[in-house]
């Protein structure tokens, strides 16, 4: 199958190989929790919800969380993360076994992912649980989940040393793709999903499971790095708006070169209600 | 702008999902008008600025006439993402010449993304077949034009088709037929590339078909696909690829999955208007009609025959022998094949392409100008007869041409098609050499083989050259081979590349890929080292001088001390092959000695194998096993390898029922059983071990090349060599496959990096398998070089020769002829009298006279005479008869 057309250029949704899918974003969707999230690319639709940061006491949470082979420290806040996927959020309504390998790798993930930027050693003897929940899968379920919990721990207001985003890249007919959608990531490519700290442009999450040549997987990494920043733009043009509380995050008047355009159809994003 | 499509479609577990796709609209895509200023300034440009007229063209016309596209009068054309995306779905051979227009610099073809724009994608409507969706699309792109553009030029809408173009005039559009166009072109030569169209569409307004005879259904109707598909499903059709017989076109197999074996059809009326490689849908007829017809030399109720042509090298190019176990001489009941036999009910997939031929000879129609039907006769005897209409029949006969076919309804007995182009007068040596060429469409090189330098195996370095990804790589991958054509040659490579800095020449430094061995002197290896090195040959002589230097027992030079070790070391590891189960097997190549002025051949003969060639092949052979072992270590999955499948039993029943009924019989349990029956099959006859090995040779299929991922380790055997691995490694000049290989040694030696198309798994099977079809069009090209070249020596030459029956049939038998290398068949009974007063006894392969003791049994010798008579004007053909 052809996922670039030789003649047109254009991949299977009309998108360019160096184009992101529509954005979206809002905050405040889960009224109990402190701080929660939607977060769309394209048909992928996430939501995050942050509990926290609370009091830590319980003796059985401890060693329950020791057992998962995380480090319980009276001086750092303690991090959780669980990541679900709805049963209707694929094609074929398949019941997936709750705490399946996937789940808990992907729940490690965003943990670590987020743990990276979250100012924990500010909040001692306290915990603060991210749940991360795919309403439709459509490709880059991983990034969007990163980018929906950024949003929600923003929206709790967690002190945060930069705001992280993720985006993915992949490779097939010999081009070096951005933002692969379920189509394109079911070619069974190489495919390369990058998380990082925008402002301080550093790396916190790389993951492939291919084999790549060095300066073709060069290309393909630095393609997702480009559609991060174009993220972590996005996220920050529009969080002067409403709702969103970013203020503990450092002054983002960095200037970034954009490789990456934002679709031909971005004639700019809603800026109404709660969306961002 | 976004866009969701959503459909509803089946899982492979028979599950119904909804799919939503997201669908992308864009504001920048340009219209290609080269003096356009809306658009973008540094868009692409093709459109010319004094063009008659922009053409938007439909699916349809791109599908049935792009033999008119492709001619340079038709320029400024828009080809509309719609259309292209039909076009590919339903034919992708047309679908390719499409895309090379597009891409050709030279040619002023536009490709505009109708389905992306945002002012021309239309949605789909409810109650709306797709088919009028995308001709409502067309429409919708061609009034984008027409706006956008203006009244700067005049847009036009190229339909056959009769709803679309009302409807497009109606709307305001400016449309025509293809006709019509073309006849507003005021080129009456041009009108011959249109196709005529079919029902439904527009009709021509002066085609006629003159014979009312022809009005009678001769075929079947094809069933509905909607049918086939549940018959398949069901078990009642099976599916498969259609091989015509090549040298009985009245007789094809299907091989068929879901019976594993191959399903016979047998004339045309069963083979339904099936073309060679079309893939088709067959029932199978009820056993008891799976009755052996009499194997006559020539079959049906047409006029074809048996020609005399080259000897098969294998069972790819051999016919299957069909005629099994026949019952005895007298018995009248007929008997029951074990193969079975089935008829074609439907065509799944077209395999149609043009062909390279002449026109049946035919009296001239009076006065001229007109149109005249005529019926054109491919080259190709797998093709059946074409029939077309032209308004320049006085400029066709006795040339050489090119025809398209189009259609082939139930009323006509024959396709109907297209002139194409003229290649040139028939029988000029040129053009028949291009026509064969054309026929398998390849290119060519010719053997300059040089003994390279002889102390370990080196092999010019074609990669240093050739990179990955450049224009000059991609020709190569494309070409794949060289074609050995008699007097001529095509370079895979630029000259400069295949003759020159290639070419390992003494004295001089040359780059080259070495695989060095250190040898004990019985050939045991004790290391193997690969590396790039810079060569410097002491000496550069052909394969005679090197067999004249180890021959003559005067000369004590170190050079030639070291020819002698190294064929000592030969011949040792030869022997070591032949005990692992390699075969000796033998084939009839013919070697020709051309005229330097005249560029005929003045002499055929058998080509001889010396032992300076076995020995340079014995070290090549080492030289490839030792790399196809290095580059599977480092590339497990995305390595180059060649295998020779193990031939089935049923693929080597025609060679033992020959050998059986001279009371010889063969092991043919392994390959190492069988090259111990084929050494131990002798007679006093001294050629009957070398015929039996050329008949055990064409029982086998051709090696192919393979991507180690795709195949389990244990198919990677090579029967013929009896290796458990090899690849090509050793002609990188002529052969593609070894520059891949090249590049996969250079990256497990870390020389290089490896190219990123071996990440791509089905890129890397698509090349494989192009290079197997393209090794076997070079070889159908020579093979039919070798056949042109015989007719023309011949000629002047009749002459009388010994050859040996192979194959006794009911009215004759087929005589291989080894001095020529060539087969053809005897009559014993002149033609259409079947069966005549001869006899034939299947068991014993022999054909008795009854009342005489005049017998022909297979395998014996005849002395025959060759000549080449002329049955019709224009058409030579080499004539066997027995003397
Ligand atoms: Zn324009």
């Amino acid at each position: 199958m052809e996922y670039v057309d030789p003649l047109t250029g254009f991949r299977v949704d009309g998108r360019r190989p160096n184009e992101m899918r529509q954005l979206k974003g809002e905050v405040g969707v889960v009224a109990r929790a402190d701080g929660s999230a939607l977060f769309e690319m394209g048909n992928t639709r996430v939501i995050a919800a942050v509990y926290g940061p609370r009091e830590v006491n319980s003796p059985t949470l401890i060693s329950a969380v020791q057992n998962k082979g995380q480090q319980v420290n009276s001086k750092e806040a303690l991090v959780r993360c669980e990541y679900r996927m709805a049963e209707f959020s694929t094609g074929d309504r398949r019941r997936k076994p709750k705490g399946d390998r996937r789940s808990t790798e992907i729940s490690l993930v965003i943990r670590q992912t987020m743990e990276a930027s979250i100012l924990t050693d500010l909040m001692p003897r306290s915990q603060i649980d991210i749940f991360v929940q795919v309403l439709q899968a459509d490709g880059g379920t991983r990034s969007a989940c990163i980018n929906a919990a950024t949003l929600a721990l923003a929206n709790a207001g967690i002190p945060m040393r930069d705001i992280v985003t993720s985006c993915s890249a992949g490779y097939l007919c010999s081009t070096p793709l951005l933002d692969l959608n379920y189509l394109e990531d079911s070619a069974g490519g190489p495919d390369v999903t990058v998380g990082i700290l925008a402002k301080m442009d550093k790396v916190t999450l790389l993951q492939m499971d291919a084999k790549l040549p060095m300066d073709t997987f060069e290309n393909v990494m630095g393609l997702a790095i480009e559609g991060c920043k174009a993220i972590a733009t996005y996220i920050r043009e529009s969080r002067k708006i409403n709702g969103l509380n970013m203020l503990k995050i450092a002054d983002p008047s960095v200037h970034v070169t954009h490789r990456v355009r934002l679709a031909g159809w971005m004639d700019g994003f809603q800026c109404s209600g709660q969306e961002i | 702008m976004l866009q969701s499509k959503s459909f509803v479609k089946k899982t492979k577990q028979g599950r119904i999902q909804k799919v939503v796709r997201e669908h992308y609209l864009r504001d920048d895509i340009y219209c290609g008008f080269v003096p356009c200023s809306a658009c973008d300034a540094a868009a692409e440009r093709k459109l010319h600025a004094d063009a008659a007229a922009i053409l938007v063209v439909d699916t349809n016309v791109v599908l049935h006439q792009i033999d008119l596209l492709e001619n340079p009068t038709i320029e400024d054309v828009v080809l509309l993402s719609v259309v292209l995306d039909e076009v590919k779905n339903k034919n992708l051979a047309v679908f390719n010449r499409i895309k090379a227009l597009c891409t050709n610099k030279a040619r002023r073809f536009y490709v505009f993304a109708n389905e992306q724009h945002r002012d021309t994608y239309v949605k789909d409507m409810v109650g709306e077949s797709s088919n009028d969706r995308n001709d409502r699309a067309i429409r919708v792109a061609a009034r984008w034009y027409q706006s956008h553009l203006g009244g700067s030029v005049k847009v036009m809408l190229i339909t056959n088709d009769r709803d679309n173009k009302k409807k497009a005039i109606e709307e305001g559009l400016n449309a025509e037929t293809v006709e019509s166009y073309v006849r507003s072109l005021g080129q009456p030569g041009l009108l011959d590339l249109v196709v005529v169209p079919t029902s439904g569409d527009v009709t021509m307004e002066d085609v006629e078909d003159h014979r009312p005879s022809k009005k009678k259904v001769i075929y079947s109707e094809h069933k509905p696909m909607s049918e086939i598909t549940s018959g398949l499903r069901c078990g009642i059709y099976h599916q498969g690829k259609l091989r015509v017989n090549r040298y009985n076109p009245f007789e094809a197999y299907v091989g068929s999955e879901s019976i594993g074996d191959e399903i016979v059809i047998r004339g045309r009326s069963n083979m339904n208007r099936a073309f060679d490689g079309d893939i088709v849908a067959v029932e199978l007829l009820p056993q008891d009609q799976w009755h052996e017809s009499k194997s006559f030399i020539a079959d049906d109720d047409e006029e074809e025959e048996e020609d005399v042509h080259l000897v098969p090298n294998s069972a790819d190019d051999a016919p299957r022998n069909t005629s099994s176990t026949q019952s005895t001489v007298g018995s009248s009941a007929p008997s029951v094949s074990s193969r079975p036999i089935g008829r074609v009910v439907g065509i799944i997939k077209r395999n149609w392409n043009s062909y390279c031929g002449s026109l049946q000879p035919m009296p001239m129609p009076a006065g001229s100008g007109g149109v005249a039907h005529a019926l054109f006769v491919s080259k190709d005897r797998r093709i059946p007869k074409i029939r077309i209409q032209t308004r320049q029949l006085e400029n066709l006969v006795n040339k050489r041409i090119v025809v398209a076919v189009d259609s082939w309804g139930v009323l006509s007995r024959y396709p109907s098609g297209h002139y194409v182009r003229t290649i040139g007068d028939i029988g000029d040596k040129e053009t028949e050499t291009e026509a064969s060429i054309l026929k398998f469409t390849v290119a060519s090189n010719a053997v300059t083989t040089y003994l390279k330098k002889l102390a370990c195996k080196n092999i010019a370095d074609v990669t240093n050259f050739v990179h990955p990804g450049t224009p000059l790589d991609e020709e190569a991958a494309q070409r794949g081979t060289s074609v050995y054509l008699v007097g001529q040659r095509i370079d895979m490579l630029p000259k400069p590349l295949t003759e020159d800095v290639c070419s390992l020449r003494a004295d001089v430094e040359r780059l080259a890929f070495s695989v060095i061995w250190e040898m004990t002197p019985d050939a045991d290896i004790i290391s193997t080292r690969y590396t790039k090195s810079v060569i410097k040959s002491c000496a550069a002589m052909s394969y005679v001088e090197a067999q004249a230097r180890m021959d003559d027992s005067r000369l004590v030079d170190p050079l030639t001390v070291d020819l002698r070790n190294l064929n000592s070391l030969a011949k040792i590891m030869r022997q070591r092959r032949c005990d692992r189960g390699a075969l000796t097997l033998a084939s009839a190549e013919v070697k020709f000695e051309i005229d330097s002025e005249t560029h005929d051949p003045l002499d055929i003969g058998i080509y001889q194998i010396r032992e300076a060639n076995q020995m340079i092949e014995e070290f090549m052979l080492a030289a490839n096993i030792s790399v196809a072992e290095k580059i599977l270590k480092h590339f497990p999955l995305c390595s180059l390898l060649r295998r020779h499948p193990t031939p089935t039993k049923e693929m080597l029943e025609p060679l033992l029922r020959t050998t059986s009924s001279v009371g010889l019989n063969l092991d043919v349990s392994s390959s190492k059983a069988l090259a111990e029956s084929l050494d131990n099959a002798k007679s006093n006859d001294p050629y009957f071990n070398k015929l039996i090995r050329i008949l055990a040779t064409r029982c086998m299929t051709q090696a192919v090349y393979f991507c180690s991922g795709d195949l389990n380790s244990s198919e990677y055997y090579h029967y013929g060599l009896a290796a458990s691995l090899y690849t090509h490694f050793t002609s990188p000049i002529r052969r593609y496959a070894d520059v891949v290989v090249h590049r996969l040694l250079a990256a497990a030696l870390d020389i290089a990096k490896l190219p990123p198309i071996f990440q791509d798994g089905p890129q890397l099977t698509g090349i494989a398998d192009n290079l197997n079809y393209r090794h076997r069009n070079a070889q159908m090209a020579s093979r039919a070089s070798v056949e042109l070249h015989t007719l023309i020596y011949f000629r002047t030459r009749p002459t009388d020769t010994e050859a040996r029956i192979v194959k006794v049939k009911a009215n004759g038998f087929i005589v291989f002829v080894p001095k020529f290398g060539i087969e053809g068949p005897i009559y014993l009974s002149p033609k259409g009298d079947k069966g005549g007063d001869w006899v034939v006894d299947e068991v014993h392969q022999r054909v008795t006279k009854p009342g005489s003791n005049i017998s022909h049994a297979v395998l014996q010798t005849v002395r025959i005479h060759m000549e080449v008579v002329e049955p019709q004007p224009h058409r030579p053909k080499l004539q066997l008869t027995l003397i």
